[in-house]
Parts: structure tokens; sequence; C-alpha cells
């Protein structure tokens, strides 16, 4: 039983990951230590896996839909492990409720900066009058016509 | 692509490789946002980059796990992995089907509740 209910939240994480381009780990996590009664670093470890997955089916169906800009992506993916070794010496010399603050005030200000977007009142807001064009890759690719390779299509800087 | 792009790009890369690695949450809570506010991506534009970008800090993140401490639980993972893949393409289906900024509005509350939980959790 307790393995339905953790599948039934996991697809609930696979969809919110396809939703809004997250990993899904935040709904994988705790689907194993409060259902499954996994240890936090056992389910973090397993979720990143689980994450993997996900996201190589997520990325091929939004390459599929038009929406990868993959020279951005691989740039920022191979960079990525440098922070990584990076996060490892910070957490080993910052006390942790330090960091923990950090990371929420950023995650508010990136809040605040996208509700500006969505309510209309962002300056930079590319789809506000006056400013860049959004460098979306436009309308879905016709069904059957297959994925355009995005990598000369990045938005504008 | 300018050395000034592929500089931020870098700078996007490794803030979200160490909040991976600090606090486990996935590299998506630091790149959409980004590319959303600095690089004015558009909603999609930006998940499905940060969802292409995932797999690599993911894989290595997975391999250390499982390769090098043995944390990784493989019949537990491979058993819920299944209904979160039929998950992501329901996901990104619905994504195509609602207004762009409707994405935009669910992260930020996302991110408002990520800040609670890193506060109070």
């Amino acid at each position: 039983m307790d393995i339905a209910i953790a599948c039934a939240i996991c697809l609930m994480g696979g969809i919110v990951a396809g939703l809004i381009g997250v990993g899904g780990g935040i709904v994988f996590v705790p689907a194993m230590t409060l259902v499954l009664s996994k240890g936090q670093v056992e389910a973090e470890a397993t979720s990143l896996m689980m994450i993997a997955l996900v996201s190589v089916v997520g990325a091929w169906r939004q390459y599929g839909y038009g929406n990868v800009n993959m020279r951005d992506a691989v740039v920022i993916g191979l960079l990525s492990p440098v922070g990584v070794l990076v996060g490892v010496v910070v957490a080993n010399s910052v006390p942790e409720r330090t960091l923990r603050i950090g990371f929420a005030m950023l995650a508010l200000y990136m809040a605040w900066r996208l509700l500006r977007r969505v309510f209309g009142n962002d300056p930079h807001d590319p789809a506000e009058p006056g400013t860049e064009p959004l460098a979306d890759p436009g309308p879905d690719p016709p069904k059957g016509a297959g994925p355009e390779p995005l990598t000369g299509s990045g938005p504008a800087r | 692509m300018d050395k000034r792009r592929i500089i931020g790009l870098a700078g996007v890369g490794t803030l979200a490789g160490a909040f991976s690695g600090l606090f486990g949450v996935g590299g998506g809570t630091v790149i959409v946002p980004m590319l959303i506010a600095l690089y004015h991506y558009g909603d999609r534009l930006a998940t499905g980059t940060s969802l292409a970008a995932i797999i690599v800090i993911a894989i290595l993140a997975a391999a250390m796990h499982g390769g090098i401490y043995g944390n990784v639980d493989l019949e537990t993972g491979l058993i819920l992995v299944g209904p979160a893949i039929i998950g992501v393409v329901a996901g990104t289906a619905i994504q195509q089907r609602i207004p762009e900024k409707t994405v935009s509005f669910l992260f930020a509350l996302l991110l408002i509740g990520v800040a609670i939980e890193m506060v109070v959790g």
C-alpha cells in the first residue's frame, strides 16, 4: 500500500517537473522519507537517480515542442559540477542556518521578479512594449515535422 | 556565443550546482527563474532548457552518491521512476496548453514554498 501511495506522489512529482522545469526532487524526497521511511540521504540520492531519468524524458519532450536552447543548456549543465564543488566548500565553512536564510532570500527575490513579470510591472519583461522581443521559438512545430535544432535561436540578450 | 554570455551562463550553472550540492534541491529551482529574470527567456523555453541542463547535474550527483557512497536504493528508484516519467510526459503536454505566464506564477509559488521551508524547516 505504501509503495502505491509513493508511486501516486511521484506521478504528481513528474507532472510538476514537466510543468515548471524542475527535476521533481522536491516531491520525490518527501515521498520516500515520509511514506517509505527512507533516510534523508538515501532518499536524496535515490531521488537524484530518478531526476536523471525524468529530466532525460522531460527534456526530450520539450525538445520536440521546440522549447530547448541546447547550447545554453550544455553550458549550464557542463559547468554546474564546478558549483557542486563550491557548494561543498561553502557548506563546510558557513553555518547551515546562514545558508538556508541566504537561499530563502534568493528564492523570494526570484519569486518577486517572476510575479512582477506575471502581473506586467517588470520593466525588463520582454513582453512589455518598448523592450526586447521574446526570443521564444514561437508556436509548436507542426506534428510530424520533428524537433528543430535550436542552437542558433537563443533568446535575446 | 559571446564571452559575456558564456560567463553568465557558467554563473547560473555554478549557482545551480552549488545549491544542488548544498541543499539537495534540483538545479531547476535556480536555473528557471534566472533564465527568465536575467536572460529574458520565455517561460516554456526556460523550463525546457532547465530540464536539459539538469540531466548533467543529476547524473553526476547520482553517480557520486551511488558509486562512491552507495546511497542509491536502485530497486525503489526504478519502481518510483515509472509513474514519475508518465507524470513528466503529462506535465510537459499540459504546459503547452496553458498560458505562459501561468508557468511563471506556479514557479513563483514553488519558490515561496521553498523559501518558507528553508527558514522554518
